[in-house]
């Protein structure tokens, strides 16, 4: 295979997500058609972004073409490269997933008041815009795509739109997904300025001088950071993710975010190309609060969406936190670690593409089956929805960075990474990375304390409510695309030093140096610095773990339950201390479950908490939680913004004469200016 | 790395490995032997712990209805997780395969692969106290994880290298220098130990009273050798911090080589550490009372802060000097 054929697997799949969205036009008429033909055309479309990533990083080198469109003087251009291809393929892996998942979860919008059409026709534009944004090589496309990605899930945001609430987050998507566009198309008019032309190509040759390539950071910084929902700029992803159907969720929280991250690589990586500490300091102190608060914040929700959504402002805090890294280590001239650290980014970019959607799809399936997303009415699920439940623990795991799944190689990467901060010639810098890896630590703990909760009251126990007592299992389809997922997770954990010589052409194209290192001691061992620095071997735990569990199972079943005097397991009743037998209502909620952290982390939020006793001598629990943003960053802005309109309105005076009085001054400063 | 692969070595982690479990019980049979003699009582004979042990193992294992079949895995996932984290800890010599499978940040790990389940087994049949316990544990365990990361990268930084042999040989290598770092993060170390392996002052291991559990809080559904592997988990774990404060922290002894002499010192060596270690934890049960549930917050914010002085003191006063 060549790049040629790389490349128009990569238009295929554009052509197939394009070809989804208009063969929904037709569900108006045939719902079945959105079933039928437009989610397994997005499906094909995530199966063939996916060869052309797979084979793009294979291959290596980068091919260009331009397309016969865009404005008559700037052609578009598009290229694959490594960097395109490596996100290629994560677009491709959650789209495939969400192919095989969407058939049956729409089979459910059938007979609802919402359009098939629109939600076919912006699932396949959003689609074609995020592929569209990693393939533009030229700045104009590049904002083209990125504004269908924006503007298509804005509409799937607003899907459901009978409900205020879904309303207004789609609102705030909007508003701020448009205040990023806007920092981006800035930051890109900087590195044009100085610069001969909008394609990447020239962008890349542009000298800046050191005040302009910070002012073009900081834009592409805020601008990327925006959609990537990074901590203070994540008000509107907790408010926007959840309420999106289930599987474009698993779309937005699991891959568009994600083309954030490249947007980000791609100009301060690729086009910029120098940078100063600085830089990586800012961006490892904003990646170390979005992961704190992010997992914090996750923790006290009890909306199961709105909890996932705020654990992905946590991984795209880890994700910036190796970006950082990587940018203090390129900047001081350490080319190898700063290419260890990149991949461990790229690495967990890919993990959390897949847990996420994994987990996003997961909730789905629940809602799917007790239309219930509260986790304090949920419980049991594991009995009554094995699978789902089963593959659920896989991401439940995986998330948790525990071994031997995914998100433990990318955060163990990430951790070898800060250790070498010794190397560093700044004391400052020597100390300000330890702090960030404690950070890390902190928030690695407490995403494991998270998804306890999640899974256990979710999973767990027994039912805490009716509908939720009599859930069934979800069909095939749904369960095939979450078990996709989670084969991947454990793939993706157990063998990392395969998926280490994939990611490694990434670093070589964008940074000119690889991790060599990785693999040199073959397939069955990890060495990202040296063997004598550090080893870890996924296939052998995987092997160790199932092994010795498996033959202790057996051991005490079998061997020693062999002539045993009595019944080897009998089913009772549950002892709980001998007290009354438990009720449902007796366990843990997920509220009580987070209240010892909430109670050592309180003051990072609003907590109102109220205890009324009722007239019927019941009590009454009242808890809310609030975002202490809101407070510090939103609402002065918005007031701000009210009070310039108030002041502004008064020109609105109703008379004729003033408002051409208006036009003519206006005219006159223009040509004013223009002299 | 190639140096630690070989046959004699994969055989010696073997032997080690089942060390582990071996004389797991007996620490813990030696500490409460201790304990009781500091409290005038004659206490149960040192062996007594294997003797549970046993006799959980034969008995039935009553499981209940609500339960599922999580509730039955989790006892073997536990107990695997926990002895594969204790398996990377040299115990007797240095250099074995173990070690190169698996760093320290593996062992936090496996051990917080082992914590979660030992959670969700609390909360599969849903009963109050369950739940009670999984909350407590995630918080406790949410807070000594990062301690113990900082406590261990101090020393992995000394010594450039996430390998606890190659910790423990650069160690050795160096000779006896006394470093403030060192005893931060040991300080470190001390706490987040006694606050993982649930002993006074965080939790009480002998306590009857539901409402002040934790670790016991999760197992009160268990019996028979569902029990026993949970009980035998939790006394590999004990196992584990006391190695690895007495071969990591102070390594002095640990055998070098395969020869059946440095077997033989090595294990003597550790068995010493060990048991002076275990009589100190015995005083400290003594004399501390059990804090309670939010005081714990404090101490181990204690140990982060102790370990994170480690690490700053050792980037800042001794990396360049």
């Amino acid at each position: 295979m060549t790049m040629q054929t790389a490349l128009a697997l990569a238009g295929l799949a554009v052509a197939l997500a394009l070809t989804s969205a208009v063969v929904s036009l037709l569900a108006k008429r045939v719902p079945a058609t959105l079933r039928l033909v437009a989610t397994p055309l997005l499906g094909l479309a995530g199966l063939a972004a996916l060869a052309a990533g797979l084979a793009a990083l294979l291959l290596g080198g980068s091919i260009q073409a331009t397309l016969p469109l865009g404005l008559p003087w700037l052609p578009w251009h598009v290229r694959l490269d490594a960097l395109a291809g490596f996100f290629l393929l994560l677009i491709g892996v959650v789209t495939c997933a969400v192919g095989l998942y969407g058939p049956a979860y729409i089979r459910s919008f059938e007979h609802g008041p919402d359009s098939l059409t629109a939600l076919g026709g912006f699932s396949g534009l959003f689609v074609t815009g995020m592929l569209m944004v990693v393939l533009a090589d030229d700045a104009f496309l590049f904002m083209v795509a990125w504004e269908l990605m924006s503007l298509s899930s804005y509409f799937l945001v607003a899907y459901h739109h009978e409900h205020g609430a879904n309303r207004r987050a789609a609102f705030l998507y909007l508003l701020m997904a448009h205040v990023g566009g806007l920092m981006i198309l800035l930051g890109y008019g900087v590195l044009a300025a100085f610069g001969t032309g909008f394609s990447f190509t020239e962008l890349r040759a542009a000298q800046l001088p050191p005040v302009w390539a910070g002012v073009a950071f900081t834009l592409a910084f805020i601008g990327f950071g925006m959609k990537a929902g990074l901590v203070p700029l994540h008000a509107w992803l907790p408010a926007a993710h959840p309420v999106a159907p289930s599987h474009i969720s698993a779309l937005m929280s699991g891959v568009m975010l994600k083309v954030a991250v490249y947007g980000f690589i791609r100009v301060v990586f690729d086009l910029i190309g120098e940078f100063p500490w600085q830089w990586g300091v800012a961006v490892l102190t904003i990646g170390s609060v979005s992961a704190l608060y992010g997992v914090l914040a996750a923790m006290m929700q009890s909306d199961l969406k709105r909890l996932l959504a705020y654990s992905s402002v946590e991984n795209l805090g880890i994700i910036f936190i190796g970006l950082g890294l990587s940018l203090l280590f390129l900047s001081t001239g350490f080319r190898a670690l700063g290419a260890l650290a990149f991949v461990a980014a790229l690495y967990h970019c890919l993990n959390h593409a897949v847990f996420k959607g994994l987990l996003f799809l997961g909730a789905g399936a629940i809602l799917h089956s007790t239309h219930e997303h509260d986790l304090d009415q949920m419980g049991g699920l594991l009995r009554r929805m094995p699978w789902t439940g089963f593959f659920f623990l896989v991401g439940v795991l995986a998330i948790s960075a525990l071994p031997p799944f995914n998100g433990f190689v990318s955060e163990w990467l990430t951790f070898q990474a800060a250790l070498q901060s010794w190397q560093l010639e700044s004391g400052v810098l020597r100390s300000l990375v330890p702090i960030v890896s404690a950070v890390l630590a902190l928030t690695g703990a407490l995403v494991a304390a998270t998804f306890v909760k999640v899974y256990g009251i979710a999973f767990l126990g027994q039912a805490r409510s009716r509908h939720v007592r009599r859930a069934r299992p979800g069909p095939w389809g749904m369960q095939a695309g979450q078990g996709w997922l989670a084969l991947l997770c454990l793939l993706l954990g157990a063998f990392p030093t395969w998926v280490i010589e994939l990611i490694d052409a990434v670093p070589r194209e964008v940074l000119g140096g690889g991790l060599p290192q990785a693999g040199v001691h073959g397939w069955l061992w990890l060495t990202p610095v040296s063997a004598q620095t550090a080893s870890y071997s996924g296939p052998l735990v995987v092997l160790m773990l199932a092994g010795i569990g498996l033959t202790a199972f057996w051991g005490l079943n079998h061997l020693w339950a062999r002539g045993a005097p009595v019944r080897w397991v009998r089913r009772g009743d549950a002892w709980d201390c001998g007290f009354a037998p438990p009720s449902q209502r007796m366990q843990y909620t997920a509220t009580s479950f987070a209240q010892p952290i909430r109670r050592v982390f309180g003051l990072l939020f609003t907590i109102d908490e109220s205890v009324t006793q009722q007239e019927d001598g019941t009590a009454r629990h009242r808890l809310k939680i609030g975002d202490r943003f809101w407070g510090w960053l939103y609402l002065p802005i918005a007031d701000a913004v009210e009070s310039a309109a108030k002041r502004v309105v008064r020109l609105q005076s109703g008379s004729v004469r003033v408002y051409l009085g208006w036009t003519l001054a206006t005219l006159v400063g223009l040509l004013w200016i223009i002299t | 790395m190639d140096h630690y692969l070989t046959l004699p070595g994969w055989g010696l982690a073997v032997f080690q490995s089942l060390l582990y479990i071996a004389l797991a019980p007996l620490l813990v049979g030696w500490v409460r032997k201790v304990k009781a003699r500091l409290q005038n009582r004659h206490g149960a004979p040192v062996l007594q712990a294997y003797r549970d042990l046993y006799k959980l193992l034969a008995k039935e294992a009553r499981v209940a209805h609500t339960a599922s079949p999580l509730f039955r895995a989790a006892p073997y996932i536990v107990f695997t997780a926990t002895w594969m984290a204790a398996a990377t800890v040299p115990l007797l010599v240095v250099d074995l395969p173990t070690a190169a499978i698996a760093d320290i940040i593996v062992l936090v790990g496996l051990l917080a692969l082992a914590r979660v389940f030992l959670a969700l087994a609390g909360m599969d049949v849903g009963t109050a106290f369950g739940g009670m316990g999984a909350s407590r544990e995630m918080m406790i365990g949410a807070l000594a994880e990062p301690a113990m990361l900082m406590a261990v990268f101090t020393l992995t930084m000394t010594a450039h290298s996430t390998n606890l042999s190659s910790v423990i040989d650069h160690h050795l290598a160096e000779g006896f220098i006394l470093r403030p770092s060192y005893l931060f993060a040991l300080g470190g170390m001390v706490l987040v130990a006694i606050a993982e392996t649930g002993r006074i002052p965080v939790d009480n291991p002998t306590t009857h009273l539901e409402l002040t559990m934790i670790h016991e809080a999760m197992l009160l559904e268990y019996s028979g050798r569902h029990l026993a592997l949970m009980e035998w988990a939790a006394q590999v774990k004990l196992l584990l911090y006391g190695t690895l404060i007495a071969n990591v922290f102070l390594p002095w002894g640990i055998g070098r080589g395969m020869s059946a002499a440095a077997l033989g010192v090595g294990l003597a060596v550790v068995l010493a550490k060990l048991a002076a270690l275990g009589a100190g934890l015995a005083v400290g049960e003594t004399v501390l009372a059990k804090m309670r549930l939010f005081r714990a917050p404090a101490f181990l914010n204690l140990a982060l802060l102790l370990s994170l002085l480690g690490l700053l003191s050792h980037v800042i006063l001794e990396v360049g000097a």
